[in-house]
């Protein structure tokens, strides 16, 4: 019977003094409690409350390995999780996923208004672009960026098969750094340009034609009108995409570049404890991941202004 | 442009003094479907023109191209006397860049049957908004004119809420009363009571006429009969994307010349 009761519901009962009356509905008139002086038995949910202790059992056997299980090691955790070189890496890893979506976003909007655009040159440019981008994987695509400067010697501004006015060494354009951020840059672009473009579809026709109607500049119907809506559905789309890019930058890891995961390779590289520094890495992501979602709860509340939902 | 329309400047100019909106051979198609078929229509100043018609007849395309959101394929439509989306110069129609249509629009204000107001701006916002960021008026004074206008329209106290918050009834005055920010010397109704649940369509139609009576040029579009035979100075009957036949509504509502006017007015009465 004591799996079986169920939280008081929200509806005022009459104070049943036995669950035996309250199954049989009480029919004495009291019209300052229930309607009609009913009294109102929930439904109940027998097998919920077992699934529920059955979860509730394995999560403690979890729970119980993980503090008593001297694998873990928590004390080489600890001794990590703050060290200089951590914090280091973990600083690197923020900069990476700040300046691939920074960047990203920015070359995506772009790419996006450039399908949307009437101009077929544009839309088919900026198609091919997201078809070649979404095609290659990440780290085939990092790589290629890391061998740049064995392609391209110097990159130079000029006509086609022309003169060139300006040329720059590649390998001092594109550092380690920078090599990385543009090829999360570019992969992201890709992803960020259909998300953008989704969102712009997803705002009503009436609400740019209402603005062309009053002669409000393009531009402005734009950041004013059609993308502070469109923002709505562009919002959780793109927390998705920039926690998988934070995420991502592990990758980078190949370009033998000090971010998070890389910096915790070389540590155990040395010192052989494998699972305690893999958790200072999960925990890390998993704290910063927690931090992105409670910043996009608060951005997606400043969108919702005016909706009824 | 397909076709070069030919049309003498110097109609244009004869009628300017008294016509406000002059439309003439206006044809539209959309892909295969000939939409508007030889429009010919002039508006005078201070009027009234109510149209009516079947659903399809073509007369939200006709309105729509009167501030040149839908291009027309071939004929002109001219506002106080200027082409709409176009410059004639010599005999070769030039079209406007989209910078300059923008600003012809806002000497002619568009109510939609759905209001399309800004949902995430407030009532106020969604009233200055045009103003502000189209003819560079401060704010503040915008503003202050947008008060008026909606002390006007009956929701001087719904200046914070968002539209969603308001009635049908309510969002259709505030979209009024945004199309009225611009002081265009144009109205244009595309049918601005028939998403309204019926008790709402007077409240909105008290406006329009409040607004018919301060002596602005409209052109209405929609079923009301009633409406149109209190307001309007024209009634304009439209079919198949024709005008059938227009006049004072006393002849075209009791005495329709045409079967197929007839025809239509015993379904809508
Ligand atoms: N953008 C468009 N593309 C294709 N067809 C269109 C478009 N706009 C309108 N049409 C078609 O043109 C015809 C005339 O449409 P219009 O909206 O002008 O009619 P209407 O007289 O306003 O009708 P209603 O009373 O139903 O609003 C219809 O058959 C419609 O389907
Ligand atoms: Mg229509």
């Amino acid at each position: 019977m004591a799996l079986t009761s169920d939280p008081p519901s929200a509806v005022p009962l009459t104070k049943a003094p036995e669950a035996a009356t309250a199954t049989t509905v009480a029919a004495v008139p009291r019209a300052s409690s229930a309607p009609a002086g009913l009294t109102v038995v929930p439904v109940r949910h027998p097998w919920r409350w077992v699934a529920v202790a059955a979860t509730a059992v394995l999560l403690v056997q979890f729970a119980h390995g993980l503090v008593t299980n001297p694998g873990w090691e928590w004390d080489v955790f600890a001794a990590f999780f703050t060290t200089e070189t951590i914090l280091q890496a973990v600083w690197v890893t923020l900069q990476l996923t700040f300046h691939g979506t920074a960047l990203g976003f920015a070359i995506g909007i772009v790419l996006a208004f450039m399908r949307l655009s009437a101009n077929p040159f544009l839309r088919s440019v900026a198609f091919a672009y997201i078809w070649a981008f979404r095609s290659i994987p990440l780290i085939v695509q990092l790589l290629f960026w890391f061998n740049l400067a064995y392609l391209y010697k110097e990159l130079s501004i000029g006509i086609p098969f022309g003169p060139s006015f300006l040329s720059f060494d590649t390998m001092g354009l594109v550092g380690e750094m920078s090599a990385a951020v543009l090829g999360l840059a570019l992969h992201q672009a890709a992803y960020a340009a259909e998300i953008v473009r989704g969102g712009v579809l997803a705002v009503d026709e009436g609400q740019s034609e209402a603005a062309a109607s009053l002669g409000i500049p393009r531009l402005r119907q734009l950041r004013r009108i059609v993308l502070p809506q469109a923002m709505r559905s562009i919002l959780p789309n793109a927390a998705n995409e920039i926690i998988s890019l934070f995420k991502g930058t592990s990758i980078v890891s190949v370009m033998a570049i000090g971010e998070l995961f890389y910096q915790v390779q070389v540590v155990y590289g040395r010192n052989g404890r494998v699972v305690p520094l893999l958790m200072v890495a999960t925990a890390w992501y998993v704290l910063l991941t927690t931090a992105l979602s409670v910043v996009q709860h608060y951005v997606e509340r400043h969108y919702a202004k005016g909706s009824a939902r | 442009m397909s076709s070069a329309v030919t049309v003498s400047a110097a109609t244009t100019v004869t009628e300017a003094d008294t016509a406000k909106v002059e439309i003439r051979s206006v044809h539209k198609s959309f892909g295969t479907l000939h939409v508007l078929r030889g429009i010919d229509l002039d508006v005078r100043a201070g009027e009234v023109t109510v149209v009516l018609g079947p659903s399809g007849s073509g007369k939200s395309t006709l309105l729509r191209t009167i501030n040149h959101l839908e291009k027309v394929d071939s004929g002109t439509v001219s506002v106080d006397g200027t082409l709409v989306g176009y410059r004639l110069s010599g005999n070769k129609l030039y079209e406007l860049r989209e910078r300059d249509i923008l600003k012809q629009r806002t000497r002619i204000g568009f109510v939609f049957q759905n209001f399309h107001l800004f949902p995430h701006l407030t009532v106020l916002e969604n009233i200055v908004e045009a103003p502000v960021s189209a003819l560079k008026r401060p704010r503040k004074d915008a503003e202050a004119a947008a008060r008026k206008l909606l002390d006007r329209v009956g929701l001087a106290d719904k200046a914070e809420a968002y539209p969603k918050q308001l009635s049908g009834g309510q969002q259709q005055r505030v979209a009024i009363a945004r199309a009225l920010a611009l002081e265009p010397g144009l109205l244009l109704f595309d049918e601005p009571t028939s998403a309204l649940d019926p008790e709402l369509v007077g409240e909105v139609l008290d406006v329009i006429k409040d607004l018919a009576a301060s002596g602005t040029t409209m052109i209405v579009v929609t079923h009301e009969i009633g409406f149109a035979r209190e307001v309007a100075d024209t009634v304009v009957f439209m079919d198949e994307g024709r005008i059938v036949e227009q006049g004072p509504p006393g002849e075209v509502l009791d005495s329709p010349r045409h079967e197929r006017t007839r025809a239509f007015l015993s379904k809508v009465l």
